[in-house]
């Protein structure tokens, strides 16, 4: 029988064993994953997390269901270091997994800073960084965050929520024009300002300060200095495939993601899902897109198994991306691609309840909300439907 | 026997991913909770209560038979 192997045990990984057991596998099925703990989820890393209030449990299942409920052989801590697509091993260390079908769910890991690590420095992509950030905002460190993406701002926002200083530090002029765009960049900032946030846009940093190997500061491009006992850095993601390359499996040239086709196919019996591949979704006219969204990774996760598992029968994914983030009590929500011909703001200037359109060609493709938990979800099944720009206008009463 | 949906507002973060899946069974409100608009859907409606139930992040959603 079939032996399905899962190389990365977070939400896609997790994803891919359920929906094999789902879809009536009933072979073997390994899970490697490279960190000591149970699959868990991210997002409240950066928001329940932080808070004062003890922690919830983040693990998706226990131990128990993964063995008993799913047959599901567990091997965690240890990461792999290779593979054969030919030969239809992956390499584990010194051992060697035979499969049949591979799904490759390694996901990625944080940008760093160049340069002699410092105490008090952290990233924010595992538990491990959460635990560590949790327990520098109990002391009540005053807090620089370098990169004004989502994770930045919602460590940002945690700090605020706890009463202790927070500083962003970005590089571009407006924050997250690339993931939003200019007018909603502009909104988001707001968000920070009327929060007590001291969000320093053009600010470039030259280097972090330190005294007996701990973190004191963060220097700015002009000499200031801005005093720090936490220096979370959220600028970016790379695809984790160290261990993929020389093996065959196409890299995407810009950041070293898996390229896999529309069923999320990157060779023979080898399938990619989540944040670590780049495919072209159907829906956006083959347009090649890697997400690091939690929906689409868990979307990804249970179609990647089932096509591995039966290739004859493989279906292509066709998906509105969507993403929310919780800042200082709101909520951001955006649907789609930002990637437009045109964006039309359609709230009132002074309405905080912000809402956006995103246009290509005649269509609407993207829709970006603050605090309109009602509508953004009528916004996705527009997208997915093609709506015109005409019928988007009309919708959001602008037509 | 019929279909129920089980909501546990203690869990749902109103994301609203579920109305994603079926709109004419779920809406997020103004203040983020979620109102089951029919939790008691007929058997024609299973594959769209699947998918909602599938959806949710946070395993707010179940589905019985009763
Ligand atoms: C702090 C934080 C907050 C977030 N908030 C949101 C949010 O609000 N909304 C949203 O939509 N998304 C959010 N995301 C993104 C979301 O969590 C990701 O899209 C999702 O985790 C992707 O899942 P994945 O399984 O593809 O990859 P990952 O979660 O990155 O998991 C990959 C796993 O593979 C393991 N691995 C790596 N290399 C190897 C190897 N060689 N061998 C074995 N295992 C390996 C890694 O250790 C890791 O456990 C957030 C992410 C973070 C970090
Ligand atoms: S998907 Fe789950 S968490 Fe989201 S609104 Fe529906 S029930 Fe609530």
């Amino acid at each position: 029988m079939d032996h399905l192997v899962v190389v990365g045990a977070s939400l896609a990984g997790i994803r891919a064993v359920e929906s094999a057991r789902k879809a009536g596998h009933t072979g073997p099925v390994t899970l490697v994953g490279a960190e000591e703990h149970l699959p868990y989820d991210r997002p409240p890393l950066s928001k329940a997390y932080l808070e004062e209030a003890e922690p919830d449990d983040v693990r998706f299942r226990t131990e128990e269901h993964l063995r008993d409920e799913l047959a599901v052989t567990l091997r965690l801590g240890a990461p792999a270091t290779g593979l054969d697509p030919k030969g239809r091993i992956v390499a584990v260390g010194e051992d060697e997994l035979a499969y049949d079908a591979l799904v490759v769910t390694t996901g990625g890991a944080a940008r760093t800073l160049p340069g002699e690590p410092l105490e008090g420095v952290h990233t924010l992509r595992t538990l491990d960084d959460a635990i560590a950030v949790r327990a520098a905002l109990d002391a009540g460190a005053r807090t620089v965050v370098i990169g004004a993406g989502f994770i930045g701002s919602e460590v940002a926002s945690g700090a605020r929520k706890r009463g202790l200083s927070a500083t962003i530090v970005e590089a571009l002029p407006v924050p997250l024009v690339r993931s939003v765009g200019e007018d909603m960049g502009h909104a988001c900032a707001a968000l920070h300002r009327a929060n007590g946030t001291d969000l320093r846009c053009g600010a470039t940093v030259e280097a972090l300060e330190g005294a007996d190997g701990r973190v004191t500061g963060v220097r700015l491009e002009g000499g200031e200095v801005l005093p720090a006992d936490l220096v979370v850095v959220g600028i970016g993601v790379n695809p984790a495939t160290g261990w993929l390359e020389g093996s065959g499996i196409e890299l995407h040239g810009r950041d070293g993601g898996v390229v896999a086709d529309a069923t999320l196919r990157a060779a023979d019996r080898v399938y990619a899902a989540g944040d670590v591949v780049h495919f072209p979704n159907a829906l956006f006219d083959g347009e090649l897109m890697r997400l690091e969204h939690w929906t689409t990774a868990a979307e990804q996760g249970a179609l990647a198994a089932r096509n591995a598992l039966d290739p004859e029968s493989a279906t292509e994914l066709g998906t509105v991306p969507y993403f929310w983030s919780d800042w200082y009590g709101s909520r951001i929500q955006f649907v789609g691609r930002p990637q437009a011909d045109e964006i039309r703001v359609a709230s009132a200037p002074d309405d905080p309840k912000f809402l956006a359109l995103y246009r290509r060609g005649d269509r609407l493709i993207g829709t970006i909300t603050i605090d309109r938990p009602t509508q953004i979800m009528k916004y996705k099944r527009l997208i997915s439907k093609r709506a015109s720009w005409a019928e988007a206008l009309e919708f959001a009463g602008l037509g | 026997m019929g279909l129920r949906i089980e909501l546990d507002p203690g869990k749902c973060s109103g994301l609203g991913l579920c109305e994603a899946e079926a709109p004419e069974l779920f809406e997020v409100q103004e203040d983020g909770s979620l109102t089951v608009l029919d939790d008691h859907p007929s058997a024609d409606r299973r594959a769209e209560c699947e998918a909602a139930v599938a959806s949710c992040p946070t395993e707010a959603l179940r589905l019985v038979e009763d």
